[in-house]
């Protein structure tokens, strides 16, 4: 599904992400995790076309997507949400599940249609499912962060992406918006047998629903495989588990 | 309140617009005909400033572009004004996707930099290419559109020409305006939103960002060259003050005025402007210093603009009766 090899980038002279090679296969659950600093969110953005590597190629679905603008990177199949929230937030939740709908659909064209009732019935199958209907006429902002969380997902998987690449989807919530997420999340991925991978913090919620495990440190790959095999790698245990307890 | 809803207001401003000529003061006529055509230049300006987040500092430059346009075709060529008319938005697209496919490619203020420039370049254009344009003295009697036809209708039939150029005026304006809310209530215009609100974000749900953009800046452009096409028509000549950055700037305030999370916001500040200007510099000569208490106080008290302010007491005054 996703390959990624030797991937590079450097910020000055800083190598954020040093010849990362990766790679997760259709359906499966996998986890990036690493401290602080380790390469994650640089590289993501190398996936998904916010920044240019400076060598290496990245595959999706056997077809050469490295350097493509994140558009493009998105139109082939890859859903996304970012570390910080990132949702529309002055329009409403049915608006900013709605406008993904119509990117999507390639109606973005379309100067003369009322864009009121578009798709009305699939954005809402879509926020039933992530149980944020009974708020689709509320402007976006005013929702808790946890809810734009949901919501964001939502804008995601309105592209209907077979990949879809999550941020540390749980960061800054509460205990219990953590695990109502995480439950969300592994119930989507399962039904839209989508290929998920994400980073996060919270050690529980990555050896709760990851099937495969990376571990960056200092932008490069020091453990890779099961929960199982990086719970006891002894890497791992020194610079990152180690560390944390 | 309801009923208040369902009456359709747009088509009631245009049918009492229509009737301003039977006050029979030719003052009236001429205010309300200035004020249709910079009506619709802010409104044209607000798809950029208000649907897709963009600052322009250089709308003047497609005004000019389409007064221009209609004025020398029409003076010049002896073109009809039905064709004169629409080439106005024609030439003013086509300079807004030359200008506007550099002028993308940059954010925010180097954006509106940019915009500003492009537009220096039309006035200098205006100003000194002389065998064309008139140079610094414009090119005056530009003639009006032939409404005789107007004059075998009844009512209108007893009318002035400047009347008839009026009414002629207030149909087309309603007719861009009626474009334009269909163009914002698209789902293209909602695509625009969304680059407003999170130019990343829109990127990752598929949007060639920069392609929206240009589109928008293309239509927005092609608008205020229909609206200068009409305005060189009014002022009975063209001038190369019509692209300087003095008349981007003016629109740019109407546009705030009024409000630009408002469809209709820029129109009414543009009227509003445009009548306070009458009234103060009738009795003062401190019009600048007025407009800048003004703006001053807007800009702090009332951000959302007129509408805006109108918009939050209405519905003040209906929380509170619920």
């Amino acid at each position: 599904m996703l390959e990624v090899r030797e991937l590079r980038r450097a910020f000055g002279g800083f190598q954020a992400v040093a010849g990362v090679t990766l790679r997760v296969s259709r359906g499966q659950v996998a986890a990036i995790i690493g401290p602080n600093g380790a390469g994650k969110t640089t590289f993501f953005n190398l996936i998904t076309g916010h920044l240019r590597p400076d060598a290496g190629v990245v595959f999706l679905d056997g077809r050469d997507i490295t350097g493509l603008p994140p558009h493009e990177v998105c139109r082939r199949g890859m859903g996304r949400s970012f570390q910080r929230t990132n949702i529309f937030p002055n329009l409403t939740v049915f608006q900013n599940v709605q406008a993904a709908l119509i990117s999507h659909r390639r109606r973005g064209l379309d100067l003369f249609s009322r864009v009121d009732g578009l798709y009305r019935d699939e954005t809402e199958a879509l926020l039933v499912s992530l149980g944020l209907v009974d708020r689709a006429g509320e402007t976006s902002r005013f929702l808790s962060h946890g809810a734009q969380k949901q919501l964001e997902l939502g804008i995601a998987l309105a592209s209907q992406p077979r990949l879809l690449l999550l941020d540390e989807p749980t960061a800054g919530m509460s205990a219990s918006e953590t695990r109502e997420t995480i439950m969300l999340i592994s119930r989507i991925a399962r039904d839209r047998a989508l290929t998920l991978l994400f980073t996060e913090h919270d050690m529980e919620v990555v050896f709760s629903i990851a099937e495969k495990i990376t571990v960056l440190h200092q932008g490069r790959v020091i453990a890779d495989g099961t929960p199982h095999e990086v719970r006891n790698d002894a890497d791992v245990r020194r610079v990152y588990l180690g560390e944390r307890r | 309140m309801s009923v208040l809803r369902r009456i359709p207001w747009a088509l009631v401003v245009v049918a009492a617009a229509l009737l301003v000529p039977l006050a029979g003061s030719r003052f009236y006529t001429f205010v309300a005909t200035e004020g249709a055509i910079l009506a619709l230049f802010a409104v044209s300006l607000n798809l950029l400033l208000g649907y897709t987040g963009l600052v322009s500092f250089g709308h003047a430059a497609y005004f000019g572009i389409g007064a221009y346009t209609t004025g020398l075709l029409m003076k010049q060529a002896g073109v009809p004004f039905v064709l004169a008319f629409p080439a106005a938005g024609v030439l003013a697209a086509v300079g807004a996707l030359v200008f506007g496919f550099f002028c993308v490619r940059l954010t925010t203020i180097y954006f509106a930099m940019l915009t500003l420039a492009f537009a220096q370049i039309v006035w200098a254009i205006c100003f000194k290419w002389n065998a064309v344009t008139g140079g610094e003295q414009g090119t005056p009697d530009i003639p009006y559109p032939d409404l005789g036809w107007m004059a075998r209708l009844p009512i209108a039939g007893d009318l002035g020409t400047s009347d008839h150029f009026y009414l002629l005026t207030v149909v087309l304006v309603a007719g861009c305006l009626w474009v334009l809310r269909r163009i914002v209530g698209s789902p293209f215009g909602r695509i625009l939103t969304t680059i407003r609100e999170n130019p990343e974000r829109a990127e990752f749900i598929g949007v060639n960002v920069r392609r929206w953009q240009l589109l928008a800046f293309v239509i927005a452009g092609a608008f205020a060259g229909l609206a200068g096409g009409l305005f060189g028509i009014f002022s009975s000549g063209v001038f190369p003050d019509f692209a300087y950055w003095p008349k981007s700037s003016e629109v740019l305030i109407m546009t705030i005025l009024g409000g630009i999370g408002y469809f209709y916001g820029p129109a009414v500040g543009a009227v509003v402007l445009l009548v306070l200007n009458q009234q103060v510099t009738s009795h003062t000569e401190y019009w600048p210093l007025i407009l800048g208490t003004i703006l001053i106080v807007l800009l702090f008290a009332f951000p959302g603009g007129i509408v805006g302010a109108l918009d939050a007491a209405v519905r003040r005054a209906r929380f509170r009766r619920a």
